[in-house]
């Protein structure tokens, strides 16, 4: 581990990936503050940037920077306008952004970016701790093993989409796995679904459907609905950023709960599908409970606590969803699915052989999330007051600007034409979903995973000549009763999400 | 019936056609040797369309309990609101984009890019003319610069009679 821990400070201390961790998080604060703009939309946009990059460790820094800047950036708008950017840090605004009102937005954008910085850093040692070894148990894994896995993973996601939307969860991830037949597979060296269509002889660019999928439907409605991006800017905003210092009392009161939100936060993130919004809702409801008397009712009236506890466990989920996509190859989250779309597109395969194939990769990237959250730290922080100001951007410029990029994101990839009109189509479809309540993140993340999938399977089909691999590994069995499991399991978990729902909302 | 389960239900048909394709018309296809194989091209859409119909028929008929939660906040997006959103606007965006789809490869990068900028703000009820043009010709300028000269991907500048 010592020698990787300096493989990958060897690595991510060059200047150039020096530069890439710095752009990563300045690009991802910025664009994260715009309301509706998530992580998944800001690093889809990045992804044709860091595969022209060319170098996977640079690229990989890139994007993750972009990914925690992003998320810094969304606690901003939650501080300050009550408007969070991004669905990880609503939980923020429910004492960031009393805080603000009072006078004490600049204390409150330190305690988050102290609570971020140390949560991301925590979660990066436990990374470093647990993906070894989770990768070392993982290369036992055969094709049946991971066959297993990713059905475990596909229907965890499910599982976790919130009580009511399982089966729609489902429902979305099977969309995903078709839409990933289409096309030429590797395995069969045959056009399936086509349609006698040439551009999709190459099947759907996965880029296009991340576009389409979280960037273009938030335009879309930010185009219908132009209350969304104001919202709580009634008051103006606050536009004097002053006092960033917090006293030393209210430093020793946030200390243990940033420490326990920042393990709580990680292991949240590493199980799939739950990730840093469930993570920082959990994180305020626990710390909540555990607080007592006035503290307990200083929550949600701009309590230290109450916005330290979202921020440390949402980056800390952030870290921990890296484990499954660096040890397994399996993307937990929308996000990390995305991230996985961007390596393989730079012929890097995450999974247990990656940190024994390339060893500078993995531990570049651990380093470099260390160096992220200190860049999001010394650098951001001062910067806070200049950088909100892009919160003034006029919309009529800004949406196109949006839909620009999007159009980019998918062209520069493909440079094909065909590829915007498949764009529009599908933001279209997602526009739709969205307005039903359909969750998209399955979709994207069974898109990626079906190809994986099937090949998975059609090998261990072909090594045991039938589905006698189900049976004779009881591994394969184990987590296939799992993956049944988890479907059938939210139902118990529905019955204990209401409890804690009326837990939360006698206080709000 | 409400907007999900129509929803569900075009899905379902989706797999039904999907899984014709899969189950009467793709085999016919395999050349002799890869049918000894246990796995054929059809078999997983096979199991996905099967899948497919049987989630498809859980959401349609509302098997599953709905979390019965409280009314969505204003600022959520509802299609129940649509008629109070700004649909004209939405579309003609949408419209936008695939004009510039379309035009892209004929009209060049920097013509289209300068169109759909401004003509998006022109939409969007911009009408300072002259600030919307020049951040549109600058906009579209630097990033053809950026692509082209530092990503290194090549864009067609100029419409096709400048060519």
């Amino acid at each position: 581990m010592i020698d990787g821990i300096l493989i990958g400070l060897s690595a991510a201390l060059s200047i150039q990936n020096l530069a890439m961790v710095i752009a990563g998080c300045l690009v991802g604060t910025f664009i994260g503050m715009l309301p509706g703009l998530g992580p998944m939309s800001i690093i889809a946009i990045m992804i044709p940037v860091a595969i022209s990059i060319g170098d996977p460790t640079a690229a990989l820094i890139l994007l993750s920077g972009v990914y925690y800047g992003a998320i810094f950036g969304g606690s901003t708008s939650s501080i300050l306008l009550n408007a969070p950017g991004v669905a990880g840090t609503v939980a923020t605004s429910f004492d960031g952004y009393p805080m603000a009102r009072k006078g004490e937005a600049g204390k409150a954008l330190t305690i988050a970016a102290v609570a971020s910085f140390t949560g991301g850093t925590i979660g990066a040692i436990l990374l470093a701790i647990f993906a070894p070894a989770l990768s070392s148990v993982a290369l036992l894994f055969h094709s049946a093993e991971y066959f297993a896995l990713m059905v475990v993973g596909l229907s965890a996601i499910a599982a976790f989409a919130g009580t009511g939307q399982v089966f729609k969860a489902l429902m979305m991830t099977i969309l995903g796995l078709i839409l990933a037949t289409v096309g030429e597979g590797a395995l069969f060296n045959m056009p399936r679904f086509t349609m006698g269509m040439m551009d999709l002889q190459s099947g759907i660019s996965f880029i296009t459907l991340a576009m389409a999928m979280f960037a273009l439907p938030e335009a879309i409605f930010l185009v219908l609905n132009p209350g969304r991006s104001s919202r709580g800017s009634e008051t103006g905003g606050s536009s004097k950023i002053t006092g960033l210092r917090f006293s030393k009392e209210e430093g020793r009161a946030i200390v243990p709960v940033i420490g326990r939100q920042s393990v709580q936060g990680f292991f949240i993130g590493v199980l799939p599908g739950a990730g840093a919004t469930i993570a920082s809702f959990l994180g305020y409801a626990v710390e909540r409970n555990i607080a007592k008397g006035a503290d307990q009712a200083e929550f949600g009236k701009g309590s230290v606590k109450g916005l330290a506890a979202p921020e440390a466990a949402n980056n800390a989920a952030c870290t921990g969803s890296f484990v499954p996509l660096l040890t397994l190859g399996i993307p937990g989250s929308g996000t990390t699915a995305i991230l996985l779309g961007a390596l393989i597109a730079l012929n890097v395969t995450p999974g247990p052989r990656l940190m024994i194939d390339e060893p500078d990769i993995f531990w570049a990237v651990i380093i470099s999330m260390y160096i992220g959250n200190l860049v999001l730290l010394i650098l951001n922080l001062p910067l806070i007051p200049y950088i909100a100001k892009i919160l003034a951007i006029p919309r009529n410029y800004l949406i196109p600007f949006i839909l620009f990029f999007t159009l980019m994101g998918a062209y520069i990839g493909q440079n094909n034409a065909t590829e915007l009109l498949l764009l529009v189509g599908f933001g279209v479809l997602a526009t739709i979903l969205r307005f039903a309540d359909y969750p998209l993140a399955p979709l994207l993340i069974g898109f990626i995973l079906g190809t994986m999938l099937e090949n998975n399977f059609a090998r261990s089909m072909q090594l045991y000549r039938g589905l006698d691999f189900i049976w004779e590994r009881p591994m394969t069995l184990g987590l296939l009763v799992l993956a049944a499991l988890l479907v059938l399991l939210p139902s118990y978990r529905a019955r204990r999400a209401r409890r804690r729902a009326e837990g939360v909302a006698d206080g709000d | 019936m409400a907007l999900d389960r129509w929803i569900a239900l075009i899905f379902i048909t989706l797999c039904c056609v999907y899984g014709y394709a899969a189950f009467f018309t793709m085999d016919q296809l395999l050349p002799p040797f890869m049918q000894r194989n246990p796995v054929w091209p059809s078999t997983f859409p096979k199991i996905l369309s099967v899948l497919g119909i049987i989630v498809g028929l859980i959401v349609l008929f509302g098997l599953e309990k709905p979390s019965g939660d409280a009314e969505p906040s204003a600022t959520d997006i509802n299609y129940r609101r649509l008629h109070e959103y700004d649909l004209g606007r939405a579309l003609l965006l949408l419209g936008l984009m695939v004009v510039y789809a379309l035009s892209l490869r004929s009209a060049g990068f920097l013509l289209a890019t300068t169109v759909f900028l401004a003509g998006g703000s022109a939409i969007l009820g911009e009408r300072r003319w002259i600030t919307m043009l020049l951040v549109a010709v600058i906009a579209s300028g630097s990033v053809w610069y950026l692509v082209q000269e530092v990503l290194g991907i090549f864009l067609r500048p100029l419409p096709f009679f400048l060519r």
